[in-house]
């Protein structure tokens, strides 16, 4: 009973998340609904004991992401008219086109395989799975290879940001 | 109904009572302090030392009407003071304040920790849920459809990323010291006292409580300064700066939803100060005095222990708002960015070859 209520509410707001993305109007409610998604969904991994992975979920994309898009938001300002218009011709259909097709691949899958349609998980005891001592221990000898590459890349990509993002001449100018 | 169930919903209860009385009390003590700082007399005319006077503004907040501006974003314009609420009270439930206590009811004993919840990831769960505050401030901010809140709003967002980021740089080196995420953890490995290889300063050393606070030093003087900054409280509280905002990004709110912001923003400064007695103070560690009290008073020591740790950190944001100007606005990024999180980073590697080097020995070794 409980397990259930754990799972539905965040999964219908995760839904419903996404569906003002796409529906509402205004920007600031765009943001907002992901916003409401991408908590959700931390509440979800939280229930499948993946307490790191859901608290890195809210900090990074919930905490510091979605602020960091609504700052901009606010910054270009939402009042001028969102043009709603079809950039591409055809852009719905194409759209709705490739969501069902999606959908009616996911529903195959699900019923000509052996999925079984079974929402309880086994219970798993808690302090086994998910634990941030378990994640940095993988994190730290198996992929440490990965992990320095993706940190490099990262590095590489702010680097960048700012070598595009500084006018050499006009600093030279003013000083 | 099970035990367990019952035990939760007692908690949660108290922990409501005790987070509404304390705020009413705060801002009462508030006002006083900084009365006394200024040579002023303060709230004295409701109640013995005007005690009474923030339970008469909160039932004048409670009466006056509710205004909402005909350019308000509806939705978001309610939401906000919501979203500004639930994180100041989701934040208190991780603050361990006293050990497991044994009680016994009908013949079975049952083990109460006095936690809300022992997470395995409570630091991060702090720092998550002060990061989901900045929305009430920035939507508030927004949806008032008035350009004052929204300057505020934007002065906001960007204040509390930039100090979040030295906020949590600094609770790394805690961490690495204590080898735990969890808040109950992090005090249980602050008890004892401190000890050192040197031969004449151990006698000296002996008797320091083995706080975080003497290695971490660096680190709690970050913090703290990135605390004062989060809780958008002087002198960085540009969000709210009345000489150039009006109020800032509350300017439009009135009656019960002005009141629950101003709620929020006393529970948060007191989670604050609860937050860096658990980190760096030791949190309920202390004489609990067996023997000499009473047992029950005994009991409820670590509790009164936080209390002082927590009050005594208060004073200091209190004394603090009461003795700095507030800065400029530039002078606001260039302390965080400049400063603090450089800082951080340094602090951080020191800490890690120092731990290391008590781990491992010299590398040459």
């Amino acid at each position: 009973m409980v397990e259930a209520l754990l799972f539905f509410a965040p999964a219908s707001l995760i839904i419903i998340g996404a569906l003002i993305v796409i529906f509402a109007k205004n920007a600031v409610h765009n943001a907002m609904g992901l916003v409401m998604t991408l908590v959700s969904l931390a509440i979800i991994y939280i229930t499948l004991n993946a307490t790191f992975v859901a608290m890195v979920q809210m900090l990074v994309y919930a905490g510091a992401v979605m602020t960091l898009f609504l700052f901009v938001i606010m910054m270009i300002g939402v009042d001028k008219k969102e043009q709603t218009t079809e950039s591409i011709k055809g852009q719905t259909f194409l759209v709705s086109g490739v969501f069902l097709i999606l959908i009616s691949l996911l529903a195959y899958v699900a019923i000509s395989s052996d999925f079984k349609w079974d929402l309880w998980f086994p219970p798993v005891e808690f302090d086994t799975e998910g634990t941030p001592q378990l994640i940095a221990g993988v994190l730290f000898t198996e992929w440490i290879f990965p992990f320095e590459i993706i940190s490099l890349l990262l590095i590489v990509a702010t680097a960048a940001a700012i070598a595009l993002a500084y006018d050499t001449k006009k600093r030279k100018s003013n000083a | 109904m099970s035990t367990e169930l019952i035990i939760a919903l007692i908690k949660s209860n108290i922990v409501l009572a005790v987070l509404l009385t304390n705020t009413i009390l705060l801002i009462w003590l508030e006002r006083k302090l900084v009365a006394g700082m200024q040579s002023r007399v303060g709230p004295d005319r409701a109640g013995p030392f005007g005690i009474l006077q923030t339970v008469a503004d909160a039932i004048k907040l409670l009466l006056k009407e509710q205004i909402m501006p005909l350019k308000a974003d509806r939705a978001m314009y309610l939401l906000a003071p919501i979203i500004a609420l639930v994180p100041s009270f989701l934040i208190f439930m991780i603050i361990p304040l006293g050990p497991d206590l044994n009680i016994e009811i009908g013949g079975k004993n049952y083990i109460v920790d006095f936690v809300g919840a022992d997470l395995n990831v409570g630091v991060l769960y702090f720092l998550a849920l002060s990061s989901i505050a900045v929305y009430s401030v920035v939507l508030a901010g927004w949806s008032s459809g008035s350009k004052y809140p929204l300057l505020g709003g934007v002065r906001a967002s960007a204040q509390m990323i930039s100090y979040e980021a030295a906020m949590g740089l600094s609770l790394v080196p805690v961490i690495l010291y204590s080898g735990s995420l969890s808040l109950v953890d992090i005090v249980s490995s602050q008890s004892g006292n401190l000890s050192t290889t040197i031969p004449i300063l151990s006698s000296i050393v002996s008797f320091i409580p083995k706080w975080n606070i003497f290695p971490q030093f660096i680190a709690f003087g970050i913090f703290f300064i990135a605390a004062v900054a989060e809780v958008n409280r002087a002198p960085f509280d540009l969000v709210e700066a009345e000489q150039e905002l009006v109020g800032g990004f509350h300017t439009e709110y009135s009656g019960f939803r002005f009141a629950m912001f101003f709620l929020a923003e006393y529970i948060n400064m007191f989670n604050m100060c609860a937050i860096t007695a658990t980190f760096f103070l030791g949190g309920w560690l202390g004489p609990t005095f067996e023997g000499f009290l009473p047992p029950i008073l005994s009991a409820i020591m670590p509790i009164i222990w936080l209390g002082v740790k927590t009050f005594a950190l208060l004073f200091i944001f209190v004394w603090i708002r009461a003795t700095l100007p507030r800065l400029r606005y530039d002078q606001l990024m260039e302390l965080g960015w400049k400063r603090l999180i450089p800082a951080s980073l340094v602090w951080l590697i020191l800490s890690a070859i120092v731990l290391g080097l008590r781990e491992f020995g010299l590398p040459w070794s």
